[in-house]
């Protein structure tokens, strides 16, 4: 039985750089079609690369682009590896142009090198008929609009592997597609083939976010012990002629695949279970099944496919402007009411300095993560007096200035303050906030062309 | 007479990861042994799994029943004030708030316990 093999090197924009060694030699001793793929773009990583472009701060594809693929584009050429990835972010001519003078560069003049271009709904129609379309979540849209970009399925990603091409770079497409892509090309599945649909979405949804279902984002230790965490192997799957699928790892690396890393990836970002939506198939994974057929070998069988819904959903992102964040610490005995009493002088400054943006503040080491921005599980948490510390303040703003006098008043704490105030740190960083629409099919132009 | 067991931390009989999605967070509870799902039903509902939010202020909370892994899925609307691009609070992308549904307190046979607790 035709099977293919697909590994993930990258499973979100700021993974490592030095994951795909191992998938490479593992992929070699594979006995079929071989793909390596990295996902980079989160939701909101493409108006971040689109603003940095517009202002000149960035070439708009994924500024790790070169860290990622200069030191695979050999070896996989070498191994017949084909690579496929969303690293063209914002920018998929420019990410192709760069890929070609990488390839150059490395005496590989003949890598055929495809873009997949037309998720850019800005390109095809304007802000004031994106603003119209039919939204299903996110804030309201507001213009101006930093970007608006549909996501494209697994078939324009086949169309170039058609082509022959040995490195593909889309922009914004479901992370699932960039291993349906692979298994649409290979087993030529037509658009009603609903169960290799399903399959191969169903493997791709498991390897999109790399180690995280081979045991990272998953150690609980004694509960949930994971062998040798820091050397995590990267996912690879396994796709059959009848739609089988098989979750393994690189041996020789660390982290796990078990029943348990595996149902917890499978669920992930996940809400109706009977109706995951992609462009391709809509996914029930209700009676999906896992079952551990080896070391580190999990075989995943059930997923049902549905006809994919008559819409293609986009994301729109706005300038949402800027986070500022202050901390200081207080520590040791008596740290509770001293931390308190930091907060109580900040409140009564920032209303003397008429401060008008929303604020927030925490007090790590009591209640952080889980509170509200109201601080309630905080007034109602038991007053341990000692501990270590540290107050947070946090505030949005389109107007850098006040973020600043805002830091600045937390900076003074250390003679301003309660005793002991120490370790003040600071931060300020640029937002964008996303809404989606659902988009007509016929709207993008989507092309796919060798570079 | 059938023994009614303890409250315990549902940490203690299952495991749990989240997700984001805009401002909404789904948030799986996978039982370490597949007989506790029946338990999980009825412990672990939507009202009680709002209960642990009710500081926030909270949408819809869904549960959606996985049998074949088993498992649950919980969707809670609403949960990030304003998610990543917006919350001001560390985690916006609600990453930590699975352990927070694991300090609900269930009534589990101890049969059922992950067999690696301390």
């Amino acid at each position: 039985m035709k099977t293919i093999y697909v590994a993930c090197g990258a499973g979100f924009g700021g993974d490592r750089f030095d994951a795909s060694g191992p998938l490479i030699d593992h992929l070699s001793g594979c006995d079929g079609p071989r793909y390596l793929i990295f996902e980079t773009l989160a939701e909101r990583t493409l108006a971040i690369a689109q603003n940095q472009m517009l202002r000149g701060e960035g070439p708009g594809y994924s500024e790790f682009l070169e860290r990622y693929l200069k030191p695979v584009l050999k070896p996989c050429h070498e191994a017949g590896i084909r690579v496929i990835s969303n690293l063209g972010a914002a920018n998929v001519a420019g990410a192709g142009a760069r890929t070609r003078e990488l390839a150059d560069e490395l005496g590989l003049s003949g890598l055929k090198i495809a873009v997949v271009e037309g998720d850019d709904l800005l390109s095809v129609t304007s802000e004031e008929a994106i603003a119209n379309m039919q939204p299903v979540e996110g804030t309201k849209i507001e213009r101006p609009l930093v970007g608006a970009n549909v996501y494209l399925g697994a078939r324009p990603i086949a169309a170039a592997l058609d082509l022959g091409a040995q490195v593909v770079l889309t922009g914004r497409c479901t992370d699932a597609a960039l291993t349906l892509g692979p298994v649409v090309h290979e087993f030529g599945l037509a658009e009603d083939d609903l169960h290799m649909l399903a399959a191969g979405t169903t493997a791709g949804h498991l390897l999109e976010c790399g180690p995280q279902v081979t045991g990272a984002y998953f150690a609980d230790p004694p509960f949930k012990s994971v062998p040798d965490l820091a050397n995590v192997g990267y996912p690879v799957g396994e796709i059959g002629a009848d739609g089988s699928v098989v979750i393994t790892k690189p041996e020789g690396t660390g982290g796990l695949v078990s029943e348990a890393t595996v149902k917890e990836q499978i669920l992930y970002e996940m809400h109706d279970p009977a109706n995951y939506l992609t462009p391709d198939v809509t996914l029930d994974v209700t009676g999906v099944r896992v079952a551990q057929a080896g070391p580190d070998r999990v075989r995943v069988s059930g997923a049902q496919g549905k006809p994919p819904p008559p819409t293609l959903k986009a994301t729109v992102s706005m300038d949402a402007g800027f986070l500022g964040e202050a901390e200081m610490s207080y520590a040791g005995p008596n740290a509770r009411a001293r931390a308190e009493l930091a907060i109580e002088v900040l409140r009564q400054r920032f209303q003397r300095l008429a401060i008008s943006c929303p604020v927030r503040f925490d007090i790590m080491g009591v209640m952080s993560v889980f509170d509200d921005d109201d601080g309630t599980l905080r007034a109602n948490s038991e007053r341990e007096p000692d501990g270590d510390l540290r107050v947070r303040v946090a505030a949005r703003s389109d107007d850098k200035q006040e973020l600043e006098r805002i830091a600045l008043e937390v900076y003074s704490l250390w003679v301003t303050g309660p005793a002991g105030g120490a370790g003040f740190r600071k931060s300020l960083s640029s937002k964008v906030k996303t809404a989606s629409v659902l988009v007509d099919r016929s709207l993008p132009n989507v092309t796919v062309r060798l570079v | 007479m059938t023994e009614v067991p303890d409250k315990k931390p549902l940490h203690l009989f299952a495991h749990a990861r989240a997700g984001d999605k805009g401002n909404s967070v789904n948030i799986s509870i996978i039982p370490y042994h597949a007989d506790a799902y029946s338990h999980l039903l009825s412990e672990v509902t939507e009202d009680r799994v709002r209960a642990l939010l009710a500081h926030r202020p909270i949408g819809a909370v869904h549960r959606y029943e996985v049998p074949g892994l088993p498992a649950l899925n919980f969707v809670i609307d609403d949960a990030l004030e304003g998610g990543v691009n917006l919350s001001l609070g560390l985690d916006g992308h609600g990453k930590s708030l699975s352990f927070l549904v694991l300090t609900m307190t269930v009534q589990i046979p101890m049969k059922f316990a992950c067999r690696t607790a301390p």
